[in-house]
């Protein structure tokens, strides 16, 4: 049982260093994770929980907005991209941050097809972080019922 | 530091009632996203503060009793019931409806003389607002404006933090509260700055209430309405004897020693 334990942890912690190395979580996620503890143990996934939702909610309005045959409110589009951009720093997701700050740029600059195309990559983004924090709270999950404890992983 | 008496009486997330509600820092959280309310709330709660978070400037003027609502502001009055004890109040600069700049206006203006009764005691001043003129505001901002900064500044903001904020941005803020919070005679607290509002025509003090809210919750739930947290009057720097005649914000004299930014 020792051995599955250990072998489990070690892939935790690569999994965890592999998302950090690949963009998908920066320093404000660490920060999270330690805001964690024994009285807690759900906090971190509660959060980002929440920010899942405000994801779909999100990017729902900003797809309305940009669906308008006729004049497309930027602004209104430029307002639900603000929300996701704070939301999206708060709990460490990096990639979509990231497109957010773009796509404000092209919201500003009322460029239609850019932020088409960057509404998409938001989609696909926030899904494919979705889906590889599943991962990582499964891993930690099978650790517990092994009878292990999920490390700390120091990303350096 | 936080002195150790203080934290002895609040546990890291709150397990039980302290002795006295009085050593509690009890913070005012305001943000339109659910997110950062969630984090902002564990961050508080970590450095041992009490915590109601709203979802807006309107949200939180009602839970201060700052809305202009006739009718409880009356009530309060008749029923002697004091304000709720707010030690810090932080909030998010951009927010649909009221920024948190305009709330932080709405907190600092007093537009009320305090009135006095014959025997010179301090009446409750008709403003409430006036009441929470001393408390901290901090504002919290994702863009790292200079000008906003400023503005909020003069404005009489407390300190302006950047999000995504960090546990180390709070506990600075936490740690400067506690120098501020001294404890005299065990049921009576020195807030020279970050004071909550007095009424004045009560008799001397009973002790200390034992009620709490349950503002632990993290969703946005109405306001709650004003409660009798705290029973003692402030007192002044100078010891208690007029504790029960004025408090520090509304005293004239005070008012222009301390010569508030947000009084234009």
């Amino acid at each position: 049982m020792d051995a599955h334990v250990a072998q489990l942890q070690m892939q935790y912690r690569n999994y965890i260093l592999s998302l950090y190395q690949q963009g998908f979580l920066d320093d404000q996620f660490t920060e999270l994770k330690s805001l964690q503890d024994d009285g807690t143990p759900d906090f971190v996934a509660e959060v980002l929980s929440l920010f899942f939702d405000d994801c779909v909610k999100l990017v729902g309005n900003m797809a309305r907005a940009l669906d308008q045959t006729g004049t497309v409110d930027f602004s209104q589009v430029g307002a639900n991209v603000h929300q996701l951009k704070g939301s999206s720093s708060s709990v460490g997701a990096k990639r979509v941050k990231g497109l957010c700050i773009n796509f404000k740029e092209l919201c500003e600059a009322k460029n239609y097809e850019g932020c088409v195309r960057c509404l998409q990559q938001v989609d696909i983004e926030y899904k494919t972080l979705k889906a590889k924090l599943q991962d990582m709270f499964n891993l930690e999950k099978q650790i517990v019922q092994a009878g292990g404890i999920v490390p700390q992983v120091d990303i350096n | 530091m936080v002195a150790s008496s203080e934290m002895m009486s609040v546990g890291i997330g709150g397990m039980e009632p302290p002795p006295l509600d009085l050593d509690e820092v009890h913070v005012l959280a305001v943000d339109d996203s659910l997110v950062d309310r969630i984090v902002i709330e564990r961050l508080l709660r970590i450095t041992s503060c009490k915590v109601t978070a709203v979802d807006s400037g309107w949200r939180a003027l009602e839970f201060l009793g700052l809305d202009n609502d006739k009718a409880s502001a009356e009530f309060d009055k008749k029923n002697n019931i004091k304000k709720l004890k707010v030690d810090m109040i932080i909030t998010d600069y951009c927010m649909p409806g009221m920024t948190g700049y305009e709330l932080l206006k709405k907190i600092k203006v007093s537009t009320f003389p305090p009135i006095f009764d014959s025997g010179n005691n301090l009446f409750e001043s008709l403003s409430e607002s006036s009441s929470f003129r001393q408390v901290p505001v901090v504002i919290m901002s994702s863009e790292n404006v200079l000008t906003r900064i400023d503005r909020c500044l003069e404005e009489g903001a407390e300190d302006f933090l950047l999000k995504p904020v960090k546990l180390a941005d709070v506990k600075r803020l936490r740690n400067c509260l506690t120098g501020d919070v001294k404890l005299s005679n065990g049921n009576k607290r020195k807030l020279p700055e970050d004071s909550v509002t007095v009424d004045t025509s009560l008799p001397p003090p009973p002790p200390p209430s034992s009620l709490t809210l349950s503002t632990n919750s993290s969703d946005s739930s109405p306001p709650l309405s004003p409660v009798e947290v705290f029973s003692s009057p402030l007192s002044s720097p100078e010891e208690d004897d007029d504790v029960l005649t004025s408090s520090p914000e509304e005293s004239p004299i005070r008012r222009q020693k301390m010569g508030s930014p947000g009084l234009d």
